[in-house]
């Protein structure tokens, strides 16, 4: 294939140019008949056979949970792994805002169709049109399976369900459990979990991490987790393996997702064949507490919808910004959103409002500790509906808030800054949500597939439960009609080998015996993640990132400190692993940032903006999806493209103002 | 600020532990309890020594995987999760005496950890509604009167972190069975399997070596979701309704 505009001689020496390819599991034809087709089309296991057919399930988050319950429940033997103490720990246990789906309970206009245009351009369309209708049309499916279990959404007096407004959109449609929707979710889905193992379907293995892959003929068919108590390596075989390990923040150190969240179960998956689709989107998020200092461990995010109700803003002079905000008269604000977006305002979606209030920061206009933050004032929300009111719809998030700060925000407005929240990348799939490893399917945010550059609010638990209840089930019976399958011995070289990789990188981490310990390389790698390939990218910084990134990859397998042994619970090893992953991840972010030679969605390229100084898109040379192969230890990764064809949406410069 | 750690250290499940002593200095008030943890692992691991194990993900008071004993007390002195405690509780020169979660369900693993599985085998016994995916009528077949929302609600905020049995001085987990067991009994999809869950779970409560409530409220006080003592007594009513139906 020839080579387009984006292969400028700075980027092509990081990465070699491969095939292009394309996505052959997704039906054509008009858009609302390709899911039941699929659905139709894919092959049926009769339920005696499914007994003798396993899944293995690394990840309980929602997707994870969701779908080893509904396997679990077709009969199907599911072996489910996660690193925490319970699967209901999970991260999407912190998700607060909530869930879209496409009811029309408030009849306000709102339909599948809708649903899935204002994700396709959200995510500045560089999604697929035929996952996220999908997403659309089983959005509803998913509130009506976590009411029957038992979901507390927020209720109104006549009990039915209530809904609120998310950023991004102009239809009601987000459904919630006051501040705490992942918590409840999850909740639901871990219970239908815990319902699955006492019912012996599913096995479940928890404090067990996954970190290799095995690869049989081709074929995923198992994987070698460490067992996280007593240090045994394990080796685990099953028919299929499914990936629901959730995305990648965490290379930037500082994110708002939880301590353990990693790469390893993708990366090492990327490592043995399995293409790593737009590394470079990730979701910055514009409501986080600001950080307070160097011992700063992890941010904490202030759900988007107290952007319905609070009003964000910054001092119109710099003179003001050391000022007590309460001091500060009216016209001497600047409410930058509501100024500059007038139809979305205060909603406008994530990576816009983050951008805004870099803008802000950067001109001087910041407040807070370092000038790192912008007020989020709730002032007029009180006045108009009464602290009780203002209570019962974000009390959770406000204590939150005072806990972290030791500021009352029902006093004083909250401070908040943007934050790594959410990677829209991950390791590609087809429609089948099957990755380019036969036998490797990959589900909620460890997958690429529904958000494009930019992922709107309450679309991830969406995806999440999509994927795991709905269309995973329905998907991965199509590769599992095929069996039964050969079994395959431990004993088997591929399997040997995978495990005897595993445990001599352990070996090695430990006789490495450094002076530096994991978490300050975690911390340089996440600097330079942030300062280069954060809210605002060129190709300058990127370049010198690759460069860093590679020295502080040499010098960490040369002087890393990693104490204790192999054989017990020893954090510090568990840790050197994760970093290990994130150091080669972040390299090939950088690489796939730089290519990117365009802006969209939460991809900024200061080099393509218009000339108010927006993002521009460049439809001409960057409608694909970017899937990288692995290149080896030494070599370089190999682009392939998939060209994204837009039937039902027209392609147009997103405007929101 | 400088603090004393009086810090639990134990290698594993097998052996025995012994309190051991540290300083730490430059401690700021904006770090929380598990951040100045962290520091002092860096320290330790500066200096070759092993560093202490402690659980922690969300960090953000929800996921319930931290739990201390501070100074005697599940999850130290301010109602809140051990992440969500801020070292502006304390000041220069204190003295921290730092534990595990304590009870026999609770075995601990290493040094801080300890292993909770016990909760989620109550939740096995009966902790959910029975509705296989797929087979659910549209979500407002079933109305939910407000109140009745509420206070599922109320009980489905528990975190499942194992507060209220290290508070507890029988080491009970009836205020996380309660909370359960009220979050699922308030609704009406509850109700067809209200009698056979309460008993199921009361039962492997009790086989997990979880102690009886003797109306102390210790539990209550120290829940970081605040779930109220209440849903003990009606844990209690549904038990004896139960029973009353010759389950």
């Amino acid at each position: 294939m020839t080579d387009t505009l984006s292969g400028t001689e700075a980027d092509t020496k990081f990465y070699t140019q491969g095939e292009p390819i394309a996505d052959a599991a997704a039906p054509g034809g008009p858009i609302e008949d390709r899911w039941p087709t699929r659905k139709f089309e894919a092959k049926l296991v009769n339920p005696a056979n499914r007994r003798k057919l396993s899944v293995i399930i690394v990840g309980t988050g929602l997707a994870g949970a969701s779908a080893a319950a509904t396997m679990g429940e077709a009969g199907y033997h599911v072996k489910s792994f996660c690193y925490q103490d319970s699967p209901r720990r999970a991260h999407s246990i912190a998700a607060q805002g909530g869930i879209n789906a496409s009811k029309n309970y408030k009849g306000d206009g709102d339909s599948d169709f809708r649903l899935f245009y204002d994700t396709v351009k959200g995510g500045d369309y560089r999604s697929r049109e035929s996952n996220v209708y999908r997403l659309a049309e089983v959005s509803k499916s998913i509130i009506d399976q976590c009411v029957a279990q038992g979901v507390p959404f927020a209720r109104e007096y006549g009990g039915l369900l209530d809904n609120r407004s998310f950023g991004g959109v102009q239809v009601s449609r987000t459904f919630y459990a006051r501040g705490q929707t992942g918590q409840q979710l999850l909740i639901g889905a871990y219970q239908a979990l815990e319902r699955q193992i006492a019912a012996g379907t599913v096995e479940m293995h928890t404090r067990h991490e996954m970190l290799e892959l095995v690869m049989v003929e081709g074929k995923a068919r198992g994987i070698i987790v460490r067992d996280m108590v007593t240090g045994e390596i394990e080796t685990h075989m099953a028919d299929t393996v499914v990936l629901a390990s959730g995305g990648y923040g965490n290379v930037f150190y500082l994110s708002t997702n939880a301590m353990g969240c990693n790469v390893t179960a993708t990366w090492r998956a990327h490592r043995k064949g399995a293409h790593f689709a737009n590394p470079c989107y990730t979701q910055i998020h514009p409501t986080c507490i600001p950080v307070s200092g160097d011992h700063q461990s992890k941010l904490t995010l202030m759900s988007e919808s107290l952007r319905n109700d609070g009003r964000i803003w910054v001092p119109k002079d710099e003179a003001d910004c050391g000022k007590d905000p309460r001091d500060i008269p009216e016209p001497d604000r600047d409410y930058y959103l509501e100024r500059i977006y007038p139809a979305f305002g205060n909603l406008v979606p994530r990576d816009i409002a983050s951008r805004a209030a870099k803008n802000v920061c950067d001109e001087g206009r910041g407040v807070g500790p370092g000038g790192l933050g912008v007020y989020l004032d709730f002032a007029d929300a009180i006045e108009r509906l009464g602290e009780d009111s203002v209570r019962s719809k974000y009390g959770n998030l406000f204590d939150i808030y005072e806990r972290i700060t030791g500021e009352n925000p029902y006093q004083v407005p909250m401070r908040i800054y943007p934050a790594v929240h959410y990677t829209m990348g991950g390791l590609w799939v087809d429609y089948d949500l099957q990755s380019s490893i036969p036998g490797l399917f990959v589900i909620g945010e460890a997958n690429f597939s529904d958000h494009g550059a930019n992922r709107l609010g309450a679309s991830a638990l969406m995806q999440g439960l999509a994927d795991g209840y709905f269309v995973l089930p329905n998907t991965i019976r199509n590769y599992l009609a095929d069996g039964p399958f050969d079994k395959i011995d431990e004993n088997d070289p591929a399997v040997v080998e995978a495990r005897e990789s595993v445990e001599n990188r352990i070996k090695h981490f430990l006789e490495i015996n450094g002076t530096r310990t994991v978490d300050s390389y975690h911390k340089a790698l996440g600097k330079i993640m942030w300062d280069k390939c954060g809210m605002e990218r060129t190709a300058e910084g990127l370049t010198e990132a690759i460069g860093e990134i590679k020295d502080l990859k040499a010098d960490f397998w040369q002087n890393v400190r990693v104490l204790g042994t192999a054989d017990s619970l020893n954090q510090s090893l568990e840790k050197a692993g994760r970093v290990a992953d994130l150091l080669e991840l972040g390299e090939l972010m950088c690489i796939d940032a730089l290519h990117r030679n365009e802006s969209c969605g939460g991809h900024f390229r200061a080099e393509s903006v218009t000339e108010d100084g927006e993002a521009l898109r460049d439809d001409e040379n960057f409608a694909y999806v970017a899937a990288w192969e692995f290149g080896g230890d030494d070599g370089q990764p190999t682009l392939h493209k998939e060209d994204l064809n837009y039937e039902f949406i027209e392609l147009k410069q997103r405007s929101y103002k | 600020m400088k603090l004393t750690l009086n810090i639990w250290r134990q290698e594993s499940q097998s052996t025995t532990g012994a309190m051991k002593n540290y300083v730490i200095d430059n401690v700021s008030e904006d770090m929380s309890f598990l951040e100045m943890l962290d520091v002092l692992n860096e320290e330790l691991i500066e200096k070759g020594e092993d560093p202490v194990a402690f659980d922690s993900d969300c960090r953000e008071g929800i996921c319930g995987m931290c739990g201390l004993v501070i100074n005697g007390q599940a999850h130290g002195p301010e109602v809140t999760t051990t992440c969500q405690l801020h070292m502006r509780s304390f000041k220069d020169g204190d003295e921290i005496t730092i534990e595990p979660w304590r009870a026999e369900a609770f075995p601990v693993l290493k040094d801080l950890c300890t292993n909770r599985e016990s909760l989620d085998r109550i939740i096995q016994a009966g902790g959910y509604i029975s509705a296989n995916t797929g087979a659910a009528p549209d979500a407002h077949a079933n109305l939910v009167p407000k109140d009745n929302a509420d206070r599922a609600f109320m009980g489905a905020e528990c975190i499942g972190c194992g507060a209220c049995v290290a508070a507890c001085p029988n080491a009970s987990g009836m205020l996380f069975m309660g909370a359960k067991i009220t979050h699922l009994g308030e609704l009406p999809q509850g109700q067809p399997e209200r009698d056979a869950r309460v008993v199921s779970m009361v039962d492997q409560h009790d086989a997990e070596g979880f102690g009886g409530c003797t109306n102390l409220g210790e539990c209550s006080r120290a829940c970081p979701k605040g779930i109220p003592l209440n849903v003990i007594s009606q844990m209690n009513r549904d038990l004896l309704r139960a029973k009353s139906h010759g389950k």
